[in-house]
């Protein structure tokens, strides 16, 4: 423990209390911890299951004083390893560590991939009731499509009680034609001030939402001036992915942040195995500036495998 | 050996990307020691490879994970500008020769050859503890860097007697010391009760080992007078640096305080031992290194 004690840096054990299945493949573990709880967005811990592999992972909103939750896919070992933890297990967690994102004021625009929707959940907690926020999620295909309810809610616990917008039944938006019309953007309910937020949904086979990656309708989400032009971006997901929201982002000159995942080992910055040119992504991150990665030569194209080489995404 | 300040990234911390050296130069880093190299790459251990204990310090068993010598050295070709001590590990004199040969073409301002890993086979440690193969790679790591570069060797504490490794060092021809590595230790969780490293075995590092550095550091300058010493356990502040100086030490390295604070840790060190020479009225750090051994 050190920093007043907002860091754990040993792994403590902790019972995983209950676990939803969000998608066939996806899982969250919700569990009490007040450190994790009261992390900020962006932040990660490094979760260990006893007996195979400790990864990190960004730390999950979950509803509960004190309580937080870790979002996972099962993919390899590490991560199949923890998808499979059930109720009344235990695993061990360390940190929270990193950096988080800086919430802007204002129109927001969250865009993320899978897992990578986990950050963006707390990012939408910390936002005020009157920011103008559109989440953009994209998967697969239908089966795989999670967190949009969640964020729903999310947006509209923002001020009591309200009912989100899910706009991802088609309608006038089942082309890749965006309508940006204003009225979206407002729900809720009773006399306060409207609500303002919205969620889209693509799918990469079409079979929710719009069809196609969200970077295939990003042009003309930020271009619609309907609702004025955003005041910033976040993004968390694949890379490549956040390489082309990060470029669509500066070249309308809108302030971007992006979430990069390296391998991760030590999670402090003393190892060096999770470095991106400069940046030692555990410490100086995972969250960096859109400017700061256009000029880092790794961001985009490559990361260090588990002896360092670099290799292409 | 060239060093552009007294505080040296130590072995293992951070020394993979020559982007991340440059920045470290920037902060005040007098030199990098690399990731300790191997013939070919190596993945490390599974994690839980670092954890942070109560009682301050810090437990590791990354394994070595390395790119290898000579995709390292391509990385390391173009720079001129950062002293870089290169950090070489293997079971065999062959193997040092080696590698050594990969580093032709770059400006590597010494060798530190890793002969104190406590959490390796047949490397690391398990060479340290033998006098013999001690002194027969050095030398033959002497005879591949010739004239291009210094020699030093990290030494630690092991299951033989670490002076007579460092007799054995000298005796091969070695330039310097450094000293110490990690301690082998291993932490044990009681609620889940197994080890917690995957490796179970791994190497304490940080502020509960600096006394027993800074006696090994005594201990070498007392014994062997002229060898230069690069002091290296637990220094989190330019005091801790200060003591290991003033126990014999001509420089110092630094790592696991990379874990608590930011990157400019190296320049508020070098600033400290600056004022401290001011008071105390030291005009060149080499004026203070051993004092504290005179009666």
């Amino acid at each position: 423990m050190r920093r007043d004690g907002r860091i754990r840096d040993y792994p403590e054990a902790i019972t995983v209390e209950e676990v939803i299945d969000e998608t066939p493949t996806v899982r969250t573990l919700i569990f009490s911890d007040d450190i994790m709880s009261s992390s900020m967005p962006g932040q990660f811990a490094m979760v260990w299951v006893p007996g195979a592999f400790e990864l990190p992972m960004s730390i999950m909103t979950a509803t509960g004083r004190g309580r937080a939750a870790f979002t996972v896919r099962r993919h390899g070992d590490a991560s199949t390893a923890l998808y499979n933890i059930r109720r009344g297990e235990s695993i061990a967690v360390r940190g929270p560590y990193g950096n988080s994102f800086d919430v802007r004021r204002g129109r927001l625009l969250l865009v993320g991939g899978g897992t990578g929707l986990v950050p963006l959940m707390r990012l939408v907690t910390h936002t005020n009731p009157d920011d103008d926020i559109t989440i953009l999620m994209g998967a697969r295909t239908a089966d795989e499509v999670f967190f949009d309810e969640l964020a729903s809610d999310l947006l509209s616990a923002r001020r009591g009680a309200g009912s989100g917008n899910r706009d991802d039944q088609g309608s006038s938006h089942s082309t890749g034609d965006y309508n940006c019309g204003a009225g979206d953007y407002n729900y809720g309910t009773g006399s306060e001030a409207p609500l303002r937020g919205r969620v889209i949904v693509t799918t990469d086979d079409g079979t929710r939402g719009k069809k196609g990656r969200v970077t295939d309708i990003l042009d003309a989400i930020v271009d619609c001036s309907a609702g004025g032009k955003f005041d910033a971006i976040y993004t968390c997901g694949p890379e490549v992915m956040m390489y082309k929201i990060v470029q669509t982002a500066s070249r309308h000159g809108i302030f971007v942040q992006a979430s990069l995942e390296r391998m991760m080992k030590c999670g402090v910055g003393i190892c060096g195995s999770c470095a991106a040119g400069p940046d030692i992504v555990c410490k100086d991150g995972t969250i960096f500036d859109g400017r700061h990665l256009l000029a880092n030569p790794e961001f985009g194209f490559t990361y260090r495998d588990k002896s360092g080489i670099p290799t292409s995404w | 050996m060239r060093l552009d300040g007294p505080v040296v990234l130590a072995s293992g911390i951070l020394g993979i990307s020559l982007d991340v050296f440059r920045r470290l130069h920037r902060s005040g880093a007098g030199a990098v020691v690399t990731k300790s190299l191997s013939k070919s790459p190596w993945t490390g251990y599974a994690n839980p490879t670092v954890i942070g204990l109560d009682n301050g310090g810090w437990l590791n068993a990354v394994g070595l994970s390395n790119p290898g010598a000579q995709n390292f050295a391509d990385m390391i070709r173009p720079n001129r500008e950062i002293p870089i001590i290169v950090s070489l590990v293997g079971s065999t004199a062959a193997e040092f020769e080696y590698m050594i040969d990969k580093f032709d073409e770059c400006a590597v301002v010494a060798y530190e050859l890793n002969m104190s890993c406590p959490h390796v086979a047949k490397v690391g440690l398990e060479v340290g503890d033998d006098p013999a193969l001690v002194r027969e790679i050095v030398g033959a790591a002497k005879q591949a860097s010739g004239d291009s570069a210094p020699v030093l060797v990290k030494v630690g504490l092991g299951s033989s007697n670490y002076l007579d490794t460092v007799g054995a060092a000298i005796d091969g021809g070695a330039d310097a010391i450094t000293a110490i590595n990690t301690i082998r230790s291993m932490a044990i969780d009681a609620e889940l009760q197994r080890p917690v490293l995957s490796n179970r075995f791994g190497g304490l590092s940080g502020a509960p080992i600096k006394p027993i550095a800074l006696r090994c550091v005594y201990e070498i300058a007392s014994r062997f007078g002229d060898i230069p010493i690069m002091g290296c356990g637990g220094i989190s502040n330019w005091k801790d640096a200060v003591e290991f100086i003033l126990a014999g030490a001509s420089a110092v390295q630094i790592g696991s305080v990379l874990g608590e604070e930011d990157v400019d840790i190296f320049g508020r060190i070098n600033t400290g031992i600056t004022e401290y020479m001011e008071r105390k009225g030291i005009d060149r750090l080499q004026d203070m290194v051993g004092h504290a051994q005179r009666r």
